[in-house]
């Protein structure tokens, strides 16, 4: 684990925003932040552990836990809620028996509210894994999961 | 003969709707059929409610079908898709359909018309004019340019362009920035996405004259992750311009030099905010940052740093082409030129409408946008994002101006419109700006961090009917105090959205036993 961090990690040393370009490629490998990246980047950018567990805790993306085999992201912003979001954050807590910003018990399911997907002119929207789904309900995210 | 040409939006939005399982349906029904087709990816023309559009190529013609999906697309050929014959998702020719010719496309001009990655599409729709006139043009041409077309800051803010690029260009120092803000996180907004996925090279044109104005020889795109199409394209169209000398140490062949990143932020809606994201693109936490010193003199690794917005960079190409006394022609009063109207929420057509300034609100929601989705009555729209004001029928009549707008306790912002039918509870989106004060600030400011919270505790006290005199007192007292005390506009204009909907919607704030004599 502590090589695929460094390895993660070292591109992304002295270039603009490294550190931020850097956890990402981390996520991106190890599918979460593991806590090892903190000490391991603090060494590499020269800067403090606290430094570090800070501008993880700061964004929203980058995870300290894995997420479920499936991530849905649902729009919950203003537009969305205009037509029907608020509804259908209920129908999928209740649908897969998790809170938003959960994963469930089964670690099939993890879902979040996000602030706007930028699709707006065609809400409620939504993300599943890496599609991105407008006019969205509850029935088609279940139907994306289950495919 | 020749293969028929058939365009397919790239667009996040188009396809959320199922354009990439339409373009693999096509290829699919063509190879079967035995018949030539190009399937071209193309932009959004912006007719959101129509997409996934397909667009055939006839004669000069385009003929517009939507909204396609991918069981339909037999048929479609069938019955004469490739001649563009008649159907009843057929829309005809889509330069003449009533929500395209109305407008007044300046900056989106090619978006949807053209292949995003074509540098020859580009060209033959009048790209790089204004890149090679810049490159003729003294620094302080370029600048003056600017400064004629009356360009204001189109993030939001409306801070005029000029200004800043006469700041950026007098100050002296061995390295200058451009950063693009791209970081659209206002919900209703989507034309910065819009023209990153449909025209990019634009974006990469105009960054260029900004640092040919300014001299800077470096610049960022600030993206944010939840547009990874975009990303994918602008990294692919900045390729695309290194290939044709529009980036790198010789561009277009006159010795000057300017270069582009691509950096992708980390899910914080506050970086939108300038400050923030020059730290977030520094690699730190996005905390907001005292002004002074202006980004313009200390931004980016402290350096002048010229911070735009998408559509502000993406405004200069027509001001350099034409000049900017042309743009300053479009508009009215001090809101000069276009503003990309975004229709979104519950919306009958949403999609993207551009216009010059003075447009009537109602107009956009009605006439072009045919009122609410559910067909239920309009209630609401809210104007500029979640930081803008919700405003009642009424005031549909008043023009899309910065000044107008602000006279009557809104912001046009970033023109995004987003409407709300008679289900709307405006008590509830009261409650959610402040929850989406608290979830975003960025805690630097005491009365954004925590006035977000004590506000969220009294619109509850006020539903539930606590002491509602004494909580509605203290509601207004708790906005006062935020406008004034907050250290940036995320905490400054949470009470706009609040007190316009205290304002304009004053039976939804009724205390409760009033709201039921009135029943």
């Amino acid at each position: 684990m502590e090589k695929i961090i460094r390895e993660a990690l070292s591109g992304h040393v002295g270039q603009t925003g490294g550190l931020i370009a850097g956890l990402r490629h981390v996520q991106e490998r190890c599918a979460f932040v593991p806590s090892e990246t903190v000490g391991i980047a603090a060494e590499l950018f020269n800067i403090s552990q606290a430094e570090v567990r800070g501008v993880i805790s700061f964004y929203a993306d980058f995870r300290v836990k894995k997420t479920g085999q499936h991530h849905v992201k649902l729009c919950v912003a203003e537009a969305c809620q205009s037509v029907g979001a608020r509804e259908i954050e209920a129908d999928l807590e209740q649908r897969f028996a998790v809170k938003m910003g959960e994963t469930d018990a089964a670690e099939f399911i993890t879902i979040e509210p996000v602030y706007c997907l930028g699709l707006c002119s065609c809400a409620p929207a939504a993300q599943v894994d890496d599609k991105l789904i407008g006019r969205v309900d509850g029935q088609r995210i279940a139907d994306e999961v289950s495919s | 003969m020749s293969a028929v040409k058939i365009y397919v939006p790239l667009d996040s939005a188009a396809v959320a709707m199922g354009a990439d399982e339409v373009a693999a349906a096509i290829a699919h029904e063509a190879t079967a059929n035995g018949e030539a087709v190009e399937v071209i990816r193309n932009g959004s023309r912006g007719m959101h409610w129509l997409e996934p559009l397909v667009e055939v190529e006839v004669g000069d013609q385009r003929i517009g079908y939507g909204p396609v999906s991918k069981a339909d697309i037999s048929e479609l050929f069938a019955s004469g898709l490739l001649e563009g014959k008649e159907h009843s998702k057929c829309i005809g020719d889509v330069e003449k359909h009533p929500f395209m010719r109305d407008q007044q496309r300046l900056t989106f001009q090619r978006c949807g018309v053209t292949d995003p990655l074509s540098m020859d599409d580009y060209k033959r729709h009048g790209g790089l004019e204004a890149v090679l006139k810049a490159i003729e043009f003294s620094e302080a041409k370029i600048v003056e340019e600017v400064k004629i077309s009356g360009l204001r800051g189109r993030g939001g803010a409306g801070f005029p362009a000029g200004i800043k690029w006469n700041t950026v260009q007098g100050a002296e120092a061995e390295q200058k920035y451009i950063v693009c803000n791209a970081d659209e996180g206002d919900s209703g907004t989507f034309a910065d996405r819009m023209i990153m996925e449909g025209d990019p090279l634009l974006l990469i044109e105009g960054m260029v004259i900004a640092g040919l104005g300014v001299g800077a020889t470096k610049g960022f795109i600030y993206l944010r992750s939840e547009y990874p199409i975009a990303a994918d394209i602008l990294n692919k169209s900045i390729e695309v311009a290194h290939e044709h000398k529009l980036l790198g140490n010789d561009i277009l062949g006159s010795g000057k030099c300017f270069d582009l990143t691509v950096f992708i932020g980390a899910g914080a809606y506050i970086c939108g905010e300038e400050t923030s994201l020059l730290e977030s693109l520094e690699g730190k936490r996005g905390m907001v940052r005292a002004k002074p010193p202006l980004p313009a003199l200390e931004g980016l690794h402290g350096k002048p740093t010229l911070v735009h917005n998408v559509l502000t960079l993406c405004a200069v190409p027509y001001i350099l082409a034409h000049g900017g006394k042309k743009y300053a022609e479009f508009g009215q009063g001090r809101s000069k030129g276009t503003l990309a109207f975004q229709l979104a929420g519950n919306i009958k057509r949403g999609g993207l409408f551009e216009s010059a300034f003075g447009v009537k609100l109602g107009d956009l929601v009605n006439k072009y946008g045919g009122g609410t989705r559910t067909g239920k009555p309009f209630k609401a729209v809210q104007i500029g994002g979640p930081l803008g004001a919700y405003l009642p029928n009424e005031m549909l009549e008043l023009p899309m101006d910065y000044e107008v707008m602000a006279q009557n306790g809104a912001g046009v912002g970033h023109g995004g419109i987003v409407v709300f039918d008679e289900t709307a509870d405006l008590v509830a989106q009261a409650r959610y700006a402040f929850e989406f004060c608290a979830e975003e600030s960025c805690g630097k400011c005491t009365p954004c961090r925590v006035g977000a919270v004590r506000g969220e505790e009294v619109i509850d006290k006020l539903r539930a009917g606590t002491d509602f005199d004494e909580n509605m007192v203290l509601l207004e007292d708790l906005c006062e105090l935020m406008v004034d005390g907050s250290l940036c506009a995320m905490g400054g204009m949470t009470p706009i959205p609040v007190m316009s909907a205290v304002k304009n919607f004053p039976e939804d704030f009724a205390p409760r036993q009033v709201r039921e004599a009135a029943e």
